[in-house]
């Protein structure tokens, strides 16, 4: 079996959860016996592609002129709403250059130009981006038909491609929900990200959702006939180094960790003023925020206000070697995401020998036993757990033992073969 | 009578602060960027110490006692100076040999410690003492804080450290319709008399040299319309070369000052201690909240009242019994280094551009480490 996935980004060149998810998938489905030809904007030459053909979506040329393509161009100019929130164009230019160009055939926007270099990364022009991906993904999944069954879109980014892909070649499409609108912007939704991912899931054969909290929302808040949308948890790759092989850390004392995005949904302000209850009994623990975020200047001056710079420590942006680095140096991992559709960190921590303190309201805490569980919202609860686990060995030393087994058996090749279900499901309703 | 002039350099650059990570807490216990100390001490000794001493020998040769001055040098300074800039350093030892030159008292690091901590603040003064009379061989008697930093009690404190002199801001707030330009006294010890920086002349050399075209002639012009005692010019020396480079004309204003003052002006030249034979207190200086002769509110918001500022100089001080146990000569050069109130200027939020919160970040990693490391010893 084949499938063409459509990615984003692709280790190394990570900005979240998404690029790491998919390698692991990628990995998993090979040793099931399943292919994929992964396509990615603009890939930089240094992937590790020995479990996946990479196809760089920057080095496809589209003839628009081709009626093929034109079949898309209506999809596009549907788009077009979308395309007002670029912010080099006006939506009235925007609107005024599309149809010039669909009068004259004259293409000059940078959406339309034949060869079009995707930045790859999450920016300010996002949207153009996603419809000149979508754009090629209808022409990339023509010229390969022949090689692939299915195919699979990751998040919304990816949506238009795979409807793209879907329409030209006649292949069933699953998407893979990883977080929702709602996640990533609470109640205040941008409805233009709403209507993509909700005409994505309604296109698709069978939706796959990462917990069944991402379950409900879907089926809840965006309508999908809940018999197509199927919970398939994340997992994670062992690890190749144990704990001992990193560096201790220089500190004797307990450190406490935070590790992900600081923004909104990721609740840091919870660890915050938890790390100040606790040193309140226990003054000698240290805490660190790792990551980086738009309430990261905010946090900073909470932690100078409470007067505990000297125990809570900022690392900035990790990535690779360094997160591990910061699990090994650590003695509890705690998630106090708001809202989180799976939430892979704590599974990473945990296979580092990292007892955690995770927030119910986070898909990961369906699967994982060996955590401590609290609402996010609940400061003293928070405090309450981190400070058993600093301070009960028992209860750490079990966390520990049992954690690693059970994140051992979380294995990506186990979640990637009922990806592969999925797959069959989907070209079987679709036969 | 004739009246007096002085002129008052500061000396002084910061340890420049290497970007210091969590990973590096309890294990790597340097805390330099010693490239950026090297090229900063570099230009400065060629840009400013250097062709600035130049010019002051040759005044002092063609003058003779004719043209004081008065310099004070950080003891941070003098470190940088040994590592990077022995040849500035070698200048400056000439210059004070001459004898026309007074060497002045202050802080070894920099520090806030009058504000802070008495007995870090005693130390601080004993130690930079001991330094000049070291390097210079001499022993200052009149004192300038950090950053002119001065209120009632720091005067008090100073007075019983031995002082009979200081000099410190003619801070219109606390002046009021007063003249700057006379000799004060401190309100709780009279003993202590007080120097009061004109800021509107030092300003017309630290702030406004190259805008508003400042000459000797328009300098001289605006001296003249003075008519009290002493006029004190206090102006950082990295003004002349490297504020204000060598096309702005800063050299050759300062070529031709003396020739401008005693010729055209009745002021002469005197070094601050001697006024105060000279002199007489006209009234006290009454400044019961501390202020300085930073900003246009000659306050102390540029370093600290912030969270960040205040967070930090509070864990800091902190240490402060733990160091005074250690007799660690590397924790004494650190702990200097981390006192200076460069420290927490570039924890102010007031300007825009520099990032205060990695500041504060990476210096609250180093204060870790450094409490690792004092904490040990103990």
């Amino acid at each position: 079996m084949k499938v063409l996935m459509f990615g984003w980004e692709f280790p190394p060149h990570i900005t979240g959860g998404l690029g790491t998810a998919c390698f692991g998938m990628t990995k998993g489905l090979a040793k099931n016996g399943v292919d994929v030809l992964f396509v990615v904007p603009k890939a930089h030459g240094d992937e590790d592609e020995t479990n996946v053909r990479l196809l760089n979506a920057s080095d496809v040329t589209v003839n628009i002129d081709n009626e093929k393509d034109r079949s898309y161009w209506d999809r596009v100019q549907y788009m077009e709403i979308g395309s007002n929130i670029i912010p080099y164009v006006g939506p009235e230019r925007f609107e005024r250059l599309v149809e010039e160009q669909r009068a004259t055939s004259h293409f000059q926007s940078p959406v339309f130009m034949p060869r079009y270099e995707f930045s790859g990364k999450y920016g300010a022009n996002l949207m153009e981006e996603v419809s000149r991906y979508a754009l090629i993904g209808s022409s990339l999944a023509l010229e390969h038909k022949d090689e692939f069954d299915v195919i699979h879109a990751h998040d919304w980014l990816t949506y238009s491609a795979g409807i793209a892909a879907k329409e030209t070649t006649g292949k069933p499409l699953v998407v893979h929900m990883h977080a929702t609108e709602f996640d990533r912007s609470g109640e205040n939704i941008n409805t233009l990200v709403y209507s993509i991912e909700r005409r994505g899931m309604e296109a698709a054969d069978i939706v796959i959702t990462v917990s069944d909290l991402t379950r409900k929302i879907v089926v809840e808040k965006y309508g999908i006939n809940p018999d197509k949308v199927i919970t398939v948890h994340n997992a994670v790759e062992p690890n190749d180094k144990k704990r001992s092989e990193y560096e201790t850390c220089g500190l004797k004392n307990k450190v406490v960790t935070f590790l992900g995005r600081i923004t909104y949904q990721k609740g840091p302000e919870y660890f915050v003023e938890a790390a100040h209850k606790i040193l309140q009994y226990d003054p000698t623990i240290h805490f660190v925020m790792a990551g980086t975020g738009d309430l990261l200047p905010k946090m900073i001056r909470r932690v100078a206000q409470l007067k505990m710079g000297a125990n809570f420590h900022f690392t900035g942006f990790l990535k690779g070697n360094d997160v591990d680095q910061m699990f090994a140096m650590s003695d509890v991992f705690v998630m106090p995401s708001i809202s989180e559709p799976f939430g892979i960190v704590p599974l990473e921590a945990m296979r580092l020998d990292v007892p955690c303190v995770i927030s119910k309201q986070s898909g990961v805490s369906e699967v994982v036993e060996n955590a401590l569980k609290v609402d996010f919202w609940d400061i003293n609860g928070l405090a309450d757990a981190i400070y058993g686990l600093c301070h009960y060995p028992k209860l750490s030393e079990m966390f520990k033992r049992e954690g690693k087994i059970e994140v051992d058996n979380l294995k990506w090749e186990f979640a990637s073969k009922k990806i592969k279900a999925v797959y069959e499901k989907a070209i079987e309703i679709t036969k | 009578m004739s009246k007096s002039i002085c002129f008052y350099f500061q000396v002084h650059q910061p340890y420049k602060l290497r970007t210091y990570r969590f990973f590096d807490v309890g294990k790597r216990h340097h805390y330099y960027d010693e490239y950026q100390n090297r090229t900063i001490m570099r230009r400065c000794a060629d840009h400013c110490y250097l062709p600035m001493n130049e010019i002051l020998m040759e005044q002092i040769k063609k003058y003779g006692d004719k043209v004081k001055f008065a310099f004070y040098f950080s003891g941070i300074a003098i470190e940088l100076m040994q590592q990077y800039a022995p040849d500035a350093l070698d200048s400056f030892k000439e210059l004070v040999k001459t004898g026309n030159v007074e060497v002045l008292a202050g802080t070894y690091g920099h520090s806030l410690a009058s504000l802070q901590n008495l007995d870090v603040f005693k130390k601080q003064v004993a130690e930079h003492k001991k330094l000049m009379k070291e390097t210079f061989g001499v022993t200052p008697k009149t004192l300038v804080n950090t950053e002119l930093i001065y209120s009632n009690e720091i005067g008090n404190d100073v007075s019983e450290m031995g002082f009979n002199l200081m000099l410190t801001e003619g801070a219109k707030h606390v002046l009021g319709w007063k003249s700057p330009n006379y000799m004060y006294a401190n309100s709780i010890n009279p003993k202590l008399r007080l120097l009061l920086r004109n800021t509107s002349l030092s300003d017309d050399l630290t702030l406004r040299f190259a805008n508003d075209s400042i000459t000797t002639e328009s300098f001289v012009e605006k001296l003249n319309t003075i008519e009290d005692e002493v006029v004190n010019i206090y102006a950082d020396y990295e003004t002349f070369g490297e504020k204000f480079n060598a096309e702005t004309g800063i050299f050759d204003f300062v070529k031709h000052l003396p020739e401008a003052i005693l010729n055209n002006t009745d002021f002469e030249y005197a070094k601050p201690i001697e006024t105060l034979d000279n002199l007489q207190t006209v009234s006290i200086f009454d400044a019961p909240i501390p202020l300085s002769r930073n900003g246009e509110e000659r306050d102390l918001s540029a370093w600290m009242g912030n969270d960040l500022q205040d967070d930090a100089l509070q864990t800091l001080y902190s240490y402060a019994n733990k160091v005074k146990r250690s007799k660690d000569e590397e924790v004494t050069r650190d702990w200097n280094a981390l006192l200076d109130a460069d420290n927490f200027n570039c924890l102010c939020t007031k300007y825009s551009g520099s990032s205060p919160y990695d500041y504060y970040v990476n210096f609250m990693n180093i204060l870790t480490d450094f409490n690792e490391r004092v904490s040990k010893k103990d």
